[in-house]
């Protein structure tokens, strides 16, 4: 089965899901009062989800003919995925899950400048001097940026120095 | 009206309002590219100090030059980095992008530099002749109209976006609406889908998905295939090369035409905007086109880019007329504006024009102005801002990132969005790697809310669905849905089985 088969087949157990919610667990919620209203807030989802169901079912059982185009010089083919950096890529998305765990307790500047200097390490950078200055200029660019011109409160320094 | 426009002229041409212009669309343009930060969060920093300024009329110049300016910059994030930070540039990364990848960045700006030029000035004269004429087209428009519009505008999206797949892209767009009802909405007195995760209250940030969608999965594919970044190094040589051929300005003049008049109209509505105008500009001029010039579209099309910055500008300045004439905001970023104006003591509406004509005229004629100043300062620009193309892959990937992660962070100053971001953005990838076209979803997502909203309305004044058939305008645009809908599959099956029949084999 192609892969975008099975992608229609989680969206049709998403829109289950998604309609079980619409059709059963939200109305009882209503206040009397508003059991006498032409519209409830499941009715919108409700039709979605019928909607949804039908067009995954469409998608997974094939009715609609794709012409399965042969992936270009600089398309991925998911078929070989490991061909490429994959490893580079999953350890960026560590690296930012770790910044949103640790932007709020570590303060932004050490938080940003670490998650620059180890992004670039992690494709391959080795000048590190480089590395370390440019991240420090521009967390402190952007800091300065967002919390003295557009006045957004982000926590610079870590927990334990004070705001 | 001819006084008026004196007034205006007066007003528009004081040294202190032209550096408002100036300003408000240098802001802008910096701002306004990089990623996340769109023109609704720029100009709502930015009413401080319109407000603090005194002036009405400078202060609504500050923030229209703004609004333009975000525009544009979105759009060279769009061509540069395939990252728009403003829904209403993503039809612009369709070919900009693109044509940037094939070495052709300078061109690919300038010509979105003179399309919006074209757009913004065409749009500006029309608001100058229809803004009294046009409030009351829009006056005619009742909720369940604007209802089956927006189903107009979805189903054309998905039915263009997906280039013969249209499942696809309406499963994608279902999945768009069905994100948008996640929390709280304004009708409902209640949260839904949150699954008691006080986080979700808000809903997902528009800016969110957008990263998510858009900037994160070309970021990993980057990552990815080392091979698609050198491509875009090879650009950065050719930057040099602002200019368009003679023959390609011949290709753009009908198509900035078309745009500017239907990107204003689209404009005109209340809750259509710069984001319907741009898709169904790009729709229609792939439609229109022969063939041969339609294969072109979505590889570095030039009518393709410049279809949707005609439309988006026009239709920004389109959305100034209900605001101007009604005191109704027809988008998100008017809707500021009208909130920057209360403050300044002006009551936008019918009365605006014969009150205070100075605010009407110089806010319409400094519209032009703006668009003469994107032209004359982005334009020399170019070289510079295309410069970022020539940062070390190392360096570029990481600050990508940090920008999606900043742009979502910003919006609901709230971590747990970061995570929502990566998780859509893993999402978003793998529906790339299936060929399932994301924009719908986007778009479904942005419109959710108001189409939610006026099905709402119109149940309730009608006491159930019969709006649907009881309006002959709702049901002859809902039958037009259907329609854009069905007709490429039914085309499709036809040139099917008129090959069957010449006994061609159909290939699988």
């Amino acid at each position: 089965m192609a892969l975008d088969r099975w992608i229609a087949l989680i969206f049709v157990a998403f829109c289950c899901a998604y309609g079980y919610v619409a059709f059963f667990a939200m109305d009882g919620a209503l206040r009397p009062f508003e059991l006498r209203n032409p519209i409830w807030p499941s009715t919108f989802p409700k039709i979605l989800s019928v909607i949804g169901l039908v067009l995954g079912m469409f998608v997974l059982l094939g009715f609609e003919k794709s012409e399965e185009s042969q992936p270009g010089a600089t398309d991925i083919d998911y078929r070989r995925l490991t061909d490429y950096n994959l490893g580079q890529a999953i350890g960026l998305l560590v690296l930012m899950v770790v910044y949103a765990h640790t932007l709020r307790p570590m303060g932004f500047l050490l938080t940003t400048t670490l998650f620059l200097v180890t992004g670039s390490a992690l494709l391959g950078e080795r000048r590190w001097l480089l590395m370390i200055v440019v991240a420090a200029l521009a967390t402190g660019f952007v800091w300065y940026l967002v919390q003295q011109v557009l006045g957004i409160f982000l926590r610079p320094l870590p927990f334990f120095m004070g705001n | 009206m001819l006084e008026g426009i004196l007034i205006g002229l007066s007003a528009a041409f004081s040294i202190q309002n032209l550096l408002m212009v100036i300003a408000g669309c240098l802001i802008g343009t910096f701002i306004g590219m990089l990623p996340g930060l769109g023109p609704m969060s720029i100009i709502a920093i930015m009413i401080p100090v319109a407000i603090s300024l005194g002036d009405p009329a400078a202060a609504l110049i500050l923030l229209a030059g703004v609004y333009y300016g975000a525009i544009f910059g979105g759009s060279t994030s769009s061509i540069l980095l395939n990252a728009p930070g403003v829904a209403g540039t993503v039809a612009t990364s369709f070919d900009g992008y693109p044509m940037a990848r094939k070495g052709q960045a300078g061109k690919a700006l300038t010509i979105a530099a003179v399309a919006s030029f074209s757009g913004g000035t065409i749009g500006a004269i029309l608001l100058a002749i229809f803004a009294p004429a046009l409030s009351s087209v829009a006056l005619l428009f009742h909720s369940a109209e604007y209802f089956a519009l927006m189903v107009v505008g979805l189903s054309a999206i998905a039915a263009f976006a997906g280039s013969g797949q249209v499942a696809k892209a309406l499963m994608m767009t279902i999945l768009g609406l069905m994100l948008a009802t996640v929390g709280e909405g304004a009708i409902f007195n209640g949260a839904r889908f949150t699954f008691g995760v006080m986080d979700l209250q808000s809903g997902i940030s528009f800016i969110t998905l957008a990263m998510a969608m858009f900037a994160l999965p070309e970021a990993l594919f980057l990552v990815l295939n080392p091979a698609r970044s050198s491509q875009g190094d090879g650009s950065s040589g050719a930057i040099t090369n602002l200019r368009f051929s003679r023959e390609e300005g011949r290709k753009m003049v009908p198509v900035i035409g078309r745009q500017s008049l239907q990107g204003f109209f689209i404009g005109v509505l209340p809750g259509a905007g710069a984001t319907i105008a741009s898709f169904l500009g790009y729709a229609v001029e792939r439609n229109l086109a022969n063939p041969e010039e339609q294969k072109e579209f979505g590889n570095g099309s030039v009518k393709g880019l410049a279809a949707p910055e005609t439309a988006n500008n026009a239709a920004c300045t389109g959305s100034f007329v209900p605001l101007l004439t009604l005191g109704i905001p027809g988008s998100g970023t008017t809707a500021i504006l009208l909130g920057a104006l209360i403050a300044l003591n002006v009551t936008p509406g019918p009365r605006l024009m014969t009150d205070e004509p100075q605010i009407f005229w110089a806010v319409i004629i400094s519209m032009y102005i703006g668009n003469l100043v994107l032209l004359v300062l982005n334009l020399p620009l170019i070289p510079y801002i295309a410069k970022i193309l020539a940062i070390p892959r190392n360096f570029l990937i990481p600050f990508i990132l940090f920008f999606t992660l900043m742009g979502a962070y910003i919006g609901q100053n709230n971590a747990t969005e970061l995570l929502i971001l990566v998780g859509l953005g893993v999402m978003a990838t793998v529906l790339r790697f299936a060929n399932f076209p994301l924009a719908p979803l986007l778009i479904g997502f942005i419109l959710g809310t108001m189409l939610e909203d006026n099905f709402f309305r119109s149940m309730m004044l009608y006491r159930g669905p019969e709006f649907i058939w009881e309006r002959p305008m709702t049901a002859g645009l809902l039958i037009l849905a259907a329609v854009l809908v069905v007709l490429p599959g039914f085309r499709a099956a036809r040139a099917r089985a008129k090959a069957r029949t010449r006994g061609v084999a159909d290939g699988d």
